[in-house]
């Protein structure tokens, strides 16, 4: 058994760079890199992906990750962990295991993880968790469910070997805590141990979060060469204390304040961060500078796992359009809410609105316009017009409605611009552990 | 009368959502100002200053040891990411809010 790990994180979101983690997947010396590519959102249009499609519904970046790391991975002895199976991890792995053959890699293991998915055993009645009421009371048809898997389905795939562990919705700090308890040979119900896992998991899930992206204030908070900004190292030590770092020639910084920002982000209680692997408690974290980009984090805790599930279920929401047109200039201002009002009142009058319609003015109130009416002297607006509805009739008459203002609107529109997007709504709800069944196939190249 | 600041002086924020639920952590950025901001910027502080966003309950956690203290809005993000109509629907600039108010410098 090892005294300590290197763990890293090679993609904190869907769309996450790529060079950072070929970086570290080079130079890292790591025995672990994760890759964590699942959100709500995400989860969402994987499902209608594969409902689309059946061979699809996989994270659409896993061909180009996966063709990028795995010479290096293989040749410094790394396990990949991911959640780019998304809502097929099936045919994710069938196209990881094409890649590895391509490469050149013959004999490396792929392990897949399934049993996510709880579609099935979603009805009409299940009670909802995060509002009122049950499935029916949502009133739209569900798109898919799945479970948040913990640690322990990923830990059969570990021990026998993968190198590539491929699943589909496990819980964010679970990709890590799983490699970090094989690791190091930890007992699932030691809860202060998976609670200083999680803080790993927790701090590392995010990628550059932590490393100084989404942190950059200029004169306030400045992060030198954010161009080049690197993801995240953790060395972890045996007892579950550990450093956050990164490649000493990447962009980016470690500091207690980059570490600060991201030990809360999502968290509500400090003291009760709930995953399917234990009950994290960070109220007692300490954080201090260890060296150049080294945080040392140490004091995190756990108490016992709670006893259900939480599932994300989907519900298809129909479409999400949305159109622009700008003005500028003297009184840009006055000449954009004009044009937000004609569009109001031509859509009411000649059209019963089934959906939700929204009207912003971006460079005025768009983003905090329902905290507080701001005046602002800004002469450059562009009033946005966006609309929810599950009848494409009402998307294409708003659309024209918004075009038609470039000869039948206020003075001096232009720039109109517009897009439809299928839209996802989700809701959560409980679900007893024992309903849920990970399952594990393993293949090699 | 006393001098006015913003939040922004002396601090940092970060977001973050789950569900229709927004939390934003607040540091102080010098820990000599820790008792200034948990004084001033209470939970009744936040909720009062922002009533047509924040629909629900607000909580505030506090973090002696870090020096920082962490908002969880309820009923915030018009239903959450994947029901608001919000340019932003995850509510990610909120931070940006909390930062802008003002305290006395006392």
């Amino acid at each position: 058994m090892k005294r300590s790990l290197r763990i890293a994180c090679g993609a904190g979101f869907s769309s996450d760079r790529l060079e950072p983690a070929v970086e570290l997947a080079q130079r890292g010396a790591l025995d672990y890199l994760i890759f964590e590519c699942l959100g709500e959102r995400t989860m969402a249009f994987a499902h209608r992906d594969r409902m689309l499609d059946g061979a699809k519904g996989y994270n659409p970046h896993v061909a180009q990750r996966m063709r990028a790391v795995l010479p290096a991975c293989r040749r410094h002895g790394t396990v990949v962990v991911t959640n780019m199976g998304a809502a097929n991890p099936l045919a994710a792995a069938h196209l990881t295991v094409g890649i590895a053959r391509e490469l050149g890699l013959a004999g490396l293991k792929v392990a897949c993880i399934e049993g996510d998915d709880v579609t099935r055993q979603i009805g009409p009645d299940t009670p909802l968790h995060d509002r009122q009421g049950n499935v029916r009371d949502v009133g739209l048809p569900v798109v898919g469910a799945n479970a948040y898997l913990g640690a322990e389905a990923l830990l059969p795939a570990l021990k026998s070997g993968a190198d590539v562990v491929l699943a589909g919705r496990v819980a964010d700090p679970s990709l890590f805590v799983a490699p970090l308890a094989h690791g190091f040979q930890w007992t699932m119900d030691d809860w202060q141990l998976l609670g200083r896992a999680t803080a790993v998991g927790h701090l590392l899930e995010c990628g550059m979060q932590v490393t100084g992206g989404y942190f950059a204030d200029p004169g306030f908070k400045d992060v030198p060469r954010l161009v080049d900004c690197g993801f995240p190292i953790a060395e972890v030590n045996f007892d579950g204390g550990f450093v956050v770092t990164k490649l000493p020639d990447s962009g980016g910084c470690v500091t207690t304040a980059t570490v600060k920002e991201q030990l809360l982000y999502e968290v509500h209680d400090p003291a009760s961060y709930l995953t399917p692997d234990v009950t994290a408690d960070f109220s007692a974290v300490q954080i201090e500078q260890a060296g150049d980009d080294r945080v040392r984090v140490t004091g995190a805790d756990g108490n016992r796992r709670p006893d259900r599930l939480k599932v994300t279920i989907g519900f298809d929401g129909g479409f999400l359009a949305e159109s622009g047109i700008s003005y500028a200039g003297p009184n840009a201002q006055a000449r954009a809410r004009l044009a937000g009002e004609i569009v109001w009142q031509r859509l009411s009058r000649n059209n019963a609105l089934q959906g939700d319609l929204r009207i912003d003015m971006i460079g005025v109130n768009s983003l905090h316009g329902t905290a507080h009416q701001q005046a602002t002297d800004t002469e450059d607006v562009r009033l946005r017009v966006a609309l929810r509805s599950r009848r494409r009739e009402e998307i294409d008459t708003m659309l024209w409605e918004v075009e038609a203002l470039l000869c039948c609107g206020p003075a001096g529109g232009g720039g109109y611009r517009a897009s439809v997007s299928p839209c996802v709504v989700t809701h959560s709800a409980l679900i007893a552990r024992e309903q849920v069944r990970p399952t594990l196939r393993m293949f090699t190249a | 009368m006393s001098a006015r600041l913003r939040v922004h002086d002396i601090a940092h924020a970060r977001a973050g959502d789950k569900g229709d639920i927004s939390n934003i952590s607040v540091w102080v950025y010098d820990p000599k100002d820790y008792p200034l901001l948990k004084k001033q910027l209470t939970a009744e502080r936040v909720k009062a200053a922002f009533p047509r966003l924040i629909r629900g309950e607000v909580l505030r956690y506090e973090l002696d040891r870090l020096h920082g203290v962490n908002f969880v809005l309820h009923d915030t993000l018009e239903g959450g990411v994947n029901r608001s109509m919000n340019l932003d629907s995850h509510g990610k600039s909120f931070s940006y809010l909390i930062l802008g108010l003002e305290l006395d410098a006392d």
